[in-house]
């Protein structure tokens, strides 16, 4: 309880100061900190179509910080989210595109499924080379970032038939047999790439909080994280849930990117680089501190912080790179926590010498009064 | 002499943690040349108190006076400069270092730009003699014994100056002999005009040794007096607050089938060499096998091979007719083993989890507590309930975190677990350590219990006094290998002791005899 009340008040904190270090910087640059801000909130509320973006952002963060949170809980630094999440985007619009005529009912399930396996076979890999040879899953989970995102943009490029592509460099649009996109959503948010992905993201928190929190595996893969020598010594094999928890984390990473792909893109094309979504899940997950519920808020936050600051050039001139500023500070303040924590000591400490002073002063005035007071909390 | 200028002063000193007082109004006088015991259950503040005097926490409320002066220590590095040294009870020293560089780190004399270490040997040598503290000054840390460790240690405060010594209890890691040859250099410190604390609740060092003894309990100081005519009994009556019975009491043991047999079991240690050699033990019904050694001589690889949680490399453990070696930990558990493991923190216990949960990390996979992989908090939080008020387990509530709860309450929680499941064979491994005299009391019955019950219980300890008290068997183990195996009622202190050092029985015995002889 308290572990989650103290992460609460850091991930405020840092929200908080990230925005202090925001403003002084628009100050030192020239612009007003206030206006900067209220175009930001302005622009991330101020159309039906902005608020869909703020949906559509935070679906996918929401999934790989889960994700992320669930290899941490088993005691495993999985950087290797964006690879997961790629593995799962191509591989879900690759299928959904060979097979255009699968009716709605059988290929919805069915590409979720496969892009779910796919970023949790990503995942496995690194979980069993860890379980069985000790290998460092932050190494092997960043080099096989760099192995899918090839693997992704050659397939694209040199095995899917050319009967599915744009160009060379796009594939075609999914069908409406594939898409989440509905109707209802879109028009309601003008015309948004919001998805139903938004209501998986809800619902798979909600999966993920029960398994981690209420059954045997969850229970075990929290032991094991917490203290691999005493769950080994009540019988559980850190190998095993090393293995599902990679395997867990890697699939909700593949199921973050089957979602960029039917629900936000309908499409896969070619990347510079790995997705931002697995980084960026990353941060959210920290700032969430470990909570499921947290998760949920930071997404949320890191979203509008996103759609806002895209509005924020054109109606008070800030450039749109403050946000990333602000968001990299916020992160820099939960990275030091310790600072917080610290800060927060000092308050409580000075609050409780005060307290203290005033019990003497007290107590010197009432003693007559004692007994009385005692019967009262007797009663 | 109670006229003088006390060497240390502590007036009414508070510390709280939130609500929680740790100290509460602490009055401690401690004089010149004196040896004050500072004698505690756990958890009754005494290492809150001390740390206070090192600097290492700053009280709420309360005076230090250092010779009649008042002082605010609020650094260790001001303790230091007031000449306030501390020995822990975890030596603080580097393996691959000497002697000397140990004692010199931090306050290297140097030439030039090169270690004087030549002088500095020098002046450790004068110190060792003028104490009588005998240690090589160029031996390796690694290559000496745990009491030469120790001596180390008390240099290294010496050498920096100190004429107030914390010692926090000394005496854990050391065998008999080393204890009364430690006993000896505290004489001769105090002899020598420094002032000692020391920080025990073992009541037979402090009648061996202190000259006055301040009893705290609960955060407050209850009393303090000269030692000299106090029983061990009163002093622990004093300490926890009740009459303390320490005989355990125990009827003959009623042995039954055999339920433990270890045959020529060789296990190693993490280096790959072999820590438990050709060692064979059997294990009846009704009946508490103790085995006594120093500590390093094969005890962990010995639990942890039986228990699954080390390959063993050749051998044979059997329960009850079925073979058991080498198997899975939770096989182990299942086929009837109930393991309270030496090291609670590490094995025994998830601290980061809550009590409730800690409580059920034996049985959490089986029904009633899992229905088709999902908990069921209620039956959980029964369990807990049930083992909580059964065992005396005290703690805010089930749903603390383990690692809140006080040393004592955490083993008596282990111990709930294990016993609880009906156990065949119960494994205790360091069942006490660094518990008081009222938590060892509890746990010797349940242990009893456990044995009069005709189940089979299997005690490891580095303490004798712990060993001859509940074992009516005892093996003694030296370099991996069984020494003896004696009857606790035909053996005493002293020849456990020379067995613990790798003498055979047949030594012991006439050198014990010669002794008494002469």
């Amino acid at each position: 309880m308290t572990v989650q009340k103290n992460s609460l008040s850091i991930a405020l904190f840092s929200i908080l100061f990230g925005l202090i270090v925001g403003a002084i910087i628009m100050l030192v640059f020239g612009y007003n900190p206030i206006s900067g801000y209220v175009a930001l909130i302005g622009s991330a509320f101020g159309s039906m179509q902005n608020i869909g973006g703020v949906f559509t952002q935070m679906t996918p963060l929401i999934l790989t910080a889960l994700g992320f949170t669930i290899a941490q809980t088993a005691g495993f630094f999985n950087i290797g989210l964006s690879g997961q999440a790629l593995a799962g985007w191509v591989g879900s619009v690759w299928y959904a595109l060979s097979f255009p005529d699968m009716p709605a009912y059988l290929m919805i399930p069915s590409v979720l499924i496969l892009g779910t396996a796919l970023g949790g076979l990503a995942g496995a890999i690194p979980g069993w080379l860890r379980a069985q040879f000790g290998a460092s899953e932050v190494i092997v989970t960043i080099m096989m970032n760099y192995i899918l995102l090839f693997l992704g943009n050659d397939i694209l490029q040199n095995t899917m038939s050319k009967t599915i592509k744009e160009s060379a460099e796009t594939t075609k649009q999914v069908g409406s047999n594939a898409s989440l996109q509905v109707k209802w959503l879109t028009d309601i948010t003008q015309g948004s790439s919001i998805s139903t992905g938004i209501f998986i993201a809800f619902i798979m928190t909600i999966v993920v909080w029960f398994i981690m929190t209420k059954t045997t595996l969850g229970f075990e893969i929290r032991s094991v994280g917490l203290n691999p020598d005493a769950a080994r010594y009540a019988g559980m094999s850190a190998k095993r849930n090393a293995v599902i928890a990679m395997t867990m984390s890697g699939g909700l990473a593949g199921l973050a990117g089957t979602i960029e792909g039917l629900g936000n893109y309908l499409n896969f094309f070619t990347q510079n680089g790995s997705p931002a979504i697995g980084f960026d899940g990353m941060a959210v997950a920290l700032l969430g501190g470990g909570s499921y519920l947290g998760v949920l808020g930071a997404a949320a936050i890191f979203s509008v912080l996103k759609i806002g600051g895209l509005g924020m050039p054109m109606t008070s001139g800030v450039p749109f790179e403050l946000v990333d500023i602000v968001t990299a500070s916020i992160i820099f303040f939960v990275g030091a926590r310790y600072l917080i924590m610290v800060m927060q000591a000092r308050v409580s400490a000075m609050d409780e010498k005060a307290a203290v002073a005033t019990a003497n002063k007290k107590a010197a005035n009432t003693t007559s009064k004692k007994d009385n007071s005692h019967q009262k909390g007797g009663e | 002499m109670t006229e003088s200028t006390p060497v240390i002063e502590m007036r009414h000193i508070v510390k709280k943690f939130g609500d929680f007082a740790a100290n509460d109004d602490i009055n401690l006088q401690v004089q010149q040349g004196e040896i004050h015991a500072l004698l505690g259950e756990n958890g009754a503040g005494k290492s809150t108190l001390m740390n206070i005097l090192t600097g290492l926490l700053q009280p709420t409320s309360g005076d230090i006076l250092i010779n009649g002066k008042a002082v605010q220590v609020d650094s260790p590095s001001k303790s230091d400069a007031l000449g306030i040294g501390m020995v822990h009870q975890h030596f603080m020293l580097i393996d691959a270092f000497t002697v000397t560089e140990n004692i010199i780190l931090g306050s290297e004399v140097t030439k030039g730009l090169s270690l004087d270490t030549k002088t500095a040997a020098l002046k450790i040598q004068q110190l060792s003699e003028r104490y009588g503290l005998q240690v090589d000054p160029y031996a390796k840390i690694s290559d000496i014994s745990v009491g030469q460790q120790q001596r180390v240690e008390i240099l290294k405060t010496l050498y920096r100056g100190a004429d107030i010594l914390i010692f926090d209890e000394p005496t854990a890691v050391l065998t008999p002999q080393e204890i009364d040859e430690l006993i000896t250099i505290l004489h001769n410190l105090a002899k020598e005009g420094k002032s000692i604390v020391l920080i025990t609740h073992k009541l037979d060092e402090i009648r061996a040794a202190a000259d006055t003894v301040t009893v705290i309990r609960s955060g407050k100081s209850i009393d303090t007096f000269p030692v000299a005519g106090v029983s061990s009994q009163a002093l622990a009556d004093l300490m926890v607050g009740r009459e303390v019975s320490f005989k355990t009491e125990k009827a003959d043991a009623v042995t039954g089938n055999t339920i433990l047999n270890i045959k020529n079991l060789e296990v190693q240690d993490s280096r790959g060499i072999a820590a438990v050699k050709d060692f064979s033990l059997t294990v009846k019904a009704g009946e508490i096998v103790g085995i006594a050694g120093i500590d390093g001589n094969g005890q962990t690889q010995l639990i942890q091979g039986i228990t699954g949680l080390t390959k063993i490399q050749a051998g044979s453990v059997v329960l009850q007719g079925k073979d058991i070696t080498n198997k899975k930990p939770r096989q182990i558990t299942e086929a009837g083993v109930g393991h309270i493991p030496e090291d609670r923190l590490r094995f025994g216990m998830e601290i980061d989890m809550t009590l409730s949960e800690n409580l059920a990390l034996q049985t959490y996979y089986k029904s009633p507590i899992s229905k088709g992989g999902v908990l069921q908090q209620a039956e959980m939080d029964k369990l807990a309930n049930k083992l909580v008020s059964e065992f005396d387990v005290r703690a805010a509530g089930i749903d603390v975190l383990a690692g809140s709860m006080s040393g004592g309450n955490q083993q008596k929680a282990v111990i709930a677990r294990e016993l609880n499941r009906d156990n065949e064979l119960v494994i205790a491994a360091q069942p006490t350590r660094g518990l008081d005299v009222g938590a060892i009391e509890y746990i010797h019955h349940r242990l009893i219990k456990q044995r009069d019950a005709g189940k089979a219980v299997l005690v490891v300890s580095f303490e004798l006094d712990e060993i001859l008290n509940l074992s009516d068997r005892i093996a003694v183990i030296n370099a991996g290998q069984i020494v003896g195996i004696v009857n606790a009622k035909d053996t005493n202190k002293q020849e456990l002791g020379l067995l613990m050092t790798g003498m055979s029985l047949a030594d012991a015995r006439a050198a014990l005899k010669e002794e008494v002889d002469a």
